[in-house]
């Protein structure tokens, strides 16, 4: 490696190290929110510079974009006396000393374990790539989420699922006094949206052979969603066809697993002739479903009325 | 030769150049008293700084398809950034309206706000 590309990694990892404790550290909410964000964009590239454009696209689209809006619009509803946290964040407590103890274990656990493996293990990459051609799909990274560990990501679909079933049923949330919308925010909205969704279907067709797949699309598609939701509140109520299209991901995917158990080789054991089709349904349904539920985790529940009407 | 030795030495002074813009444009955000003038400083070094970084980065391009993505990453940049840039502006403003129509409730819901857009 060149010296100027160790010159940047050091820079990248201090940086990483200095935002996160500053993010700790912080004892303004506000602040910390913005930290965490960059810190968000730093890990995407550091995530670029470890030859690992997919979950650089994912930690870019969610990790800082779309949990930053949340944890932005949190603070909102927080009010002035919500957002100030105490003076010394980090003050040292017994609670939080076992917190750190417990860390530190951890880390000790993990650095013990990996230099007790043998310097030369050739790990599972050869095996991906040999089993590639049958798998259906070119990218090896879609091949392994959605084919080799499609377990993985039907579970991790089922999980952003419940969190909006919990935003759904909680409907706990105050109501901000929202501003009147900004006409400049409908020009963002009417060139950002359109785009949202083209890039949105490009990196969900690309993810069979290229850095990209649901979780990416999604992740663009809800950021145009939730722009919508700040040029014009959006209404995103439990209703049946909204509860239909959240749950359509998970359902479509858990059908082709039990498909494939009843008919095929076994649960989720994706038969080599039909896997790319499968794949490429299973993504574009989960891909419209995650956006969904990402607007709904921001937007919350759309208020009720008393009869129960929406 | 000479030819391609001029175009990396055009590419290295418009790329210079825009690195100048954008360190600029930090030091502004920086140092400048309040939110106008630092939202001054941070469109210039994103309008021209990208954009010469851009120019710079078109001139060693493959073909016509890289081209054009830089182009359309530079218009989506300079879109997107003097949207955001009017945005908070729009809200700190309106914010101080708020402000200063001096009741109790009004500043104590305004602060916070006014308060976020300095930073």
């Amino acid at each position: 490696m060149s010296v100027e590309a160790t010159l940047l990694d050091a820079v990248l990892a201090a940086l990483l190290l200095w935002l996160g404790w500053r993010a700790l550290a912080s004892a303004d909410l506000y602040k910390a929110v913005v930290q965490f964000m960059v810190f968000g964009l730093l890990l995407a590239l550091a995530w670029v510079r470890l030859g690992a454009p997919d979950i650089a696209l994912a930690e870019a689209a969610i990790g800082a974009g779309l949990t930053g809006a949340l944890l932005l619009d949190t603070l909102a509803r927080l009010g002035a006396a919500g957002a100030a946290d105490e003076p010394h964040p980090l003050r040292l407590t017994p609670a939080r000393a076992g917190v750190a103890l417990a860390c530190l274990l951890l880390v000790a656990l993990l650095a013990a374990t990996v230099l007790a493996l043998p310097a030369d293990l050739p790990g599972l990459a050869p095996q991906a790539l040999a089993a590639l051609p049958a798998s259906g799909v070119s990218n090896p990274v879609t091949a392994t989420l959605l084919n080799y560990r499609a377990w993985d990501t039907l579970l991790e679909i089922g999980v952003v699922l419940l969190a909006v079933l919990g935003v759904w049923i909680l409907d706990a949330e105050p109501a901000l006094p929202r501003p009147a919308p900004d006409p400049m925010l409908g020009l963002l909205l009417r060139v950002v949206l359109p785009l949202s969704v083209v890039t949105g279907g490009y990196l969900l067709w690309v993810g069979s052979h290229a850095p990209g797949g649901a979780f990416q699309g999604a992740a663009l598609l809800a950021a145009g969603g939730v722009l919508w939701h700040l040029a014009q509140p959006l209404r995103l109520s439990a209703s049946l066809p909204a509860r239909a299209a959240v749950v359509a991901g998970f359902a479509v995917f858990l059908a082709v697993g039990i498909a494939t158990a009843v008919l095929g080789a076994g649960l989720l054991t994706l038969p080599p002739a039909h896997a790319g089709a499968l794949i490429l349904l299973i993504e574009a349904v989960a891909m419209v479903s995650i956006a969904l539920i990402m607007v709904a985790l921001f937007a919350g529940r759309a208020p009720t009325t008393v009869d129960g009407r929406q | 030769m000479s030819g391609v030795v001029w175009l990396d030495a055009l590419s290295l002074a418009l790329i210079g150049a825009g690195v100048l813009f954008f360190l600029a444009g930090s030091i502004g955000l920086l140092r400048l008293p309040d939110l106008l003038s630092r939202l001054h400083a941070l469109t210039k070094a994103d309008n021209v700084g990208l954009g010469c970084v851009v120019l710079g980065l078109m001139l060693q391009a493959g073909d016509a398809y890289e081209l054009l993505r830089l182009v359309l990453v530079w218009l989506l940049v300079m879109f997107a950034g003097s949207l955001a840039c009017y945005l908070v502006a729009h809200s700190a403003v309106t914010a101080e309206a708020t402000a200063d129509a001096a009741s109790p409730a009004a500043t104590a819901t305004a602060a916070p706000a006014a308060s976020r857009d300095e930073r």
